[in-house]
């Protein structure tokens, strides 16, 4: 973190300035106050992402993360409507207990590679799809609906957040509150990255035998990084939740892994701001296609098999020198 | 008893077929297949057409089915996941592939056929009963040999002929099977096309019993996957006994467990997790694929 250069220091500066200050005031002049919504949504699903991210980064095809986003927002769902704790409270305690249930499901099928945890992932989300449904604390596929709206959070009686529900714009509430997560968890994702466990996570990428015989412990490394993605995952769906105010098992389905996993892959998976970058332009060019009406799928996935014959490597890999490093 | 057998033996015939083109294609290319699901229902549109709309007889459909999906298939191997795989610097590229593959099939299929049920006439009346102990109608048994033979057929050609030696010679050793002088480019689009003709094929058969629509590949393309699994990656005896245990757990889980509702799957889906903690190459698969 130390070593950041002025060029990489200059663009953090400038994605904050954008990300608070010049998309506010720009939607505030366009009037669209929708593209708060739109804009909170990249950002949540970024999160997640950047959480699937991670485990490609120690060489695992991440199918799964659509799974542990809907284990956040159940959590935080039920820990919202049902005991009627501060969403405040609810949205660490999603995140740590999709952590923990990562663990356990994590010991077993991190033994798997390759294309077979691919596939067990991607098993995993309809599992976790149909437990929603099955079991009666979700509600079945009623889900739970008109969740609350985030209410204060004060600590010593200064108020840090008010509350969401008397203000007049909560969807830019929403919106900044998410603006904060997304760069504590890509600055957070970052340090990961440049530290001795992102180092230890490159060689398990290229060879975990090698990795292991030189003292790594693989293992032990592989189910810290799996935790902290579905972390990430939980996190990003518990506050999906709230925005949406309703949680259904069909609220994150396998599309919805496999979404995630777009983003990377289109992002690049050798950038840590990959993520961002693939969720922010799969989103919008989605959305962008819409006033094509019926030929919107058409024209996206061509789009994307144009885009993966043209770049295989990611977006990002397109100016690879400039663009490491910042956003 | 022999009522969940029959259907078992149905429903794993039909399942095998289809997890076979899927572990083909791994097998040839190492790469996963999203939109082997898309590709079946769209064997079936084809069939419904020929048969269903145009009217010409059932075994034409199946035809032009089979024939649509390989020359499908070749020209996606030729013209998309092989130059992406020449180019990529990893190897799981080809799933952002395979993925944008099955949106834009479905795309096709929303705007070609659109999204409603679409089934076809008979192929066959009557209904086979011994003794009410095992009731299968006709159109189903037939559809079951059916897929028996081209199972069979499917074995035999990949054992005796010569695409077939030169196929497993490329899933076992890519490197040295074109030492050996084994046109892999033009073996490997054969492969790929095979696979996607069987989706095609299944495709053809289920649609006059099941209809089809357009929201069966993303399902019908997890179910594959799992049967996979079971089996071990690229394996073909795995993916038959992959596809005939997936059609006999669903035919036992779906007349013992029908009075608590819709947990089959669940059961199915966390004993394939636990299965695979303890084997994870499945049943027949190489270690670590």
């Amino acid at each position: 973190m130390n070593s950041l250069s002025k060029l990489q220091l200059l663009g953090i500066l400038g994605f904050f300035i954008a990300i608070f200050g010049i998309v506010p005031v720009a939607i505030e002049a366009l009037g669209r106050n929708d593209l708060y919504f739109t804009l909170t949504s990249v950002g949540l699903l970024a999160i997640a992402s950047a959480g699937v991210w991670l485990t490609f980064y120690i060489g695992r095809i991440n199918i799964g993360q659509g799974a542990f986003a809907l284990l956040g927002a159940y959590v935080s769902a039920i820990l919202v409507t049902k005991f009627d704790i501060s969403f405040w409270f609810s949205l660490p305690v999603a995140g740590l207990f999709a952590a923990v249930v990562a663990i356990l499901i994590g010991l077993p099928i991190l033994r798997l590679r390759g294309v077979y945890f691919a596939m067990i992932t991607l098993v995993l989300t309809q599992v976790f799809t149909l437990t929603a449904l099955a079991l009666p604390i979700t509600n079945g596929a009623k889900g739970i609906t008109s969740i609350p709206l985030p209410g204060a959070l004060s600590v010593f009686g200064i108020t840090l957040i008010p509350d969401f529900s008397t203000l007049q714009n909560p969807r830019q509430a929403f919106y900044f509150a998410t603006g904060v997560l997304l760069v504590l968890t890509f600055a957070a994702m970052y340090r990961l990255v440049n530290s001795r466990l992102g180092h230890l996570c490159r060689s398990m990428q290229q060879n975990e035998e090698l990795a292991s015989s030189i003292g790594v412990n693989v293992p032990y490394i592989r189910v810290v990084i799996y935790a902290i993605s579905s972390f990430f995952g939980g996190i990003g769906g518990a506050m999906f939740g709230s925005i949406a105010q309703s949680v259904y098992p069909s609220s994150f389905q396998v599309v919805d892994s496999v979404n995630f996993m777009l983003n990377c892959f289109l992002g690049g998976l050798g950038y840590v701001f990959g993520p961002m970058l693939g969720t922010l332009v799969l989103y919008f060019g989605w959305d962008l296609l819409f006033e094509f009406g019926k030929y919107q799928l058409l024209i996206y996935s061509s789009l994307l098999i144009i885009l993966m014959l043209v770049l295989p490597n990611g977006l990002l890999s397109l100016r690879l020198p400039k663009r490491k490093g910042n956003s | 008893m022999e009522q969940i057998l029959a259907n078992g033996i149905y429903l794993g015939s039909q399942y095998a077929m289809i997890a076979l083109g899927l572990t083909l294609i791994f097998a040839l290319m190492n790469v996963l297949n999203f939109a082997h699901g898309q590709m079946y229902v769209l064997g079936g549109f084809v069939t419904y057409t020929i048969y269903g709309q145009l009217g010409f007889p059932f075994l034409t459909g199946l035809a032009m089915s089979c024939l649509t999906l390989f020359l499908l298939g070749a020209l996606i191997e030729r013209f998309l996941f092989a130059p992406v795989i020449r180019r990529s610097s990893r190897e799981e590229s080809t799933m952002l592939l395979a993925a944008g593959l099955a949106f834009f099939f479905d795309a096709v299929i929303l705007l070609l056929f659109g999204e409603k049920q679409r089934g076809v006439p008979k192929i066959m009346d009557g209904v086979f009963n011994w003794d009410f102990r095992l009731i299968m109608p006709y159109d189903r048994i037939l559809i079951c040999v059916l897929a028996i033979v081209a199972t069979v057929s499917f074995i035999l050609f990949m054992q005796y002929s010569k695409t077939g030696r030169a196929l497993r010679a490329l899933a076992q050793d890519r490197v040295a099977a074109q030492l050996m002088g084994v046109n892999v480019e033009h073996y490997s689009m054969i492969g790929f096309a095979l696979g996607a003709m069987l989706a095609g094929l299944v495709g053809g058969l289920l649609v006059t019993i099941t209809g089809i629509n357009l929201g069966m590949g993303g399902p019908t393309s997890i179910k594959a996957f799992m049967m996979v699994m079971i089996g071990g990656a690229g394996v073909i005896s795995g993916a038959i006994a992959g596809g005939i245990i997936l059609g006999f757990l669903e035919a036992i889980g779906l007349s013992v467990l029908s009075q608590y509702g819709d947990i089959t799957y669940l059961l199915i889906f966390v004993s394939l997790m636990i299965f695979l903690a303890i084997r994870p190459q499945g049943l027949m698969g190489k270690p670590w694929g």
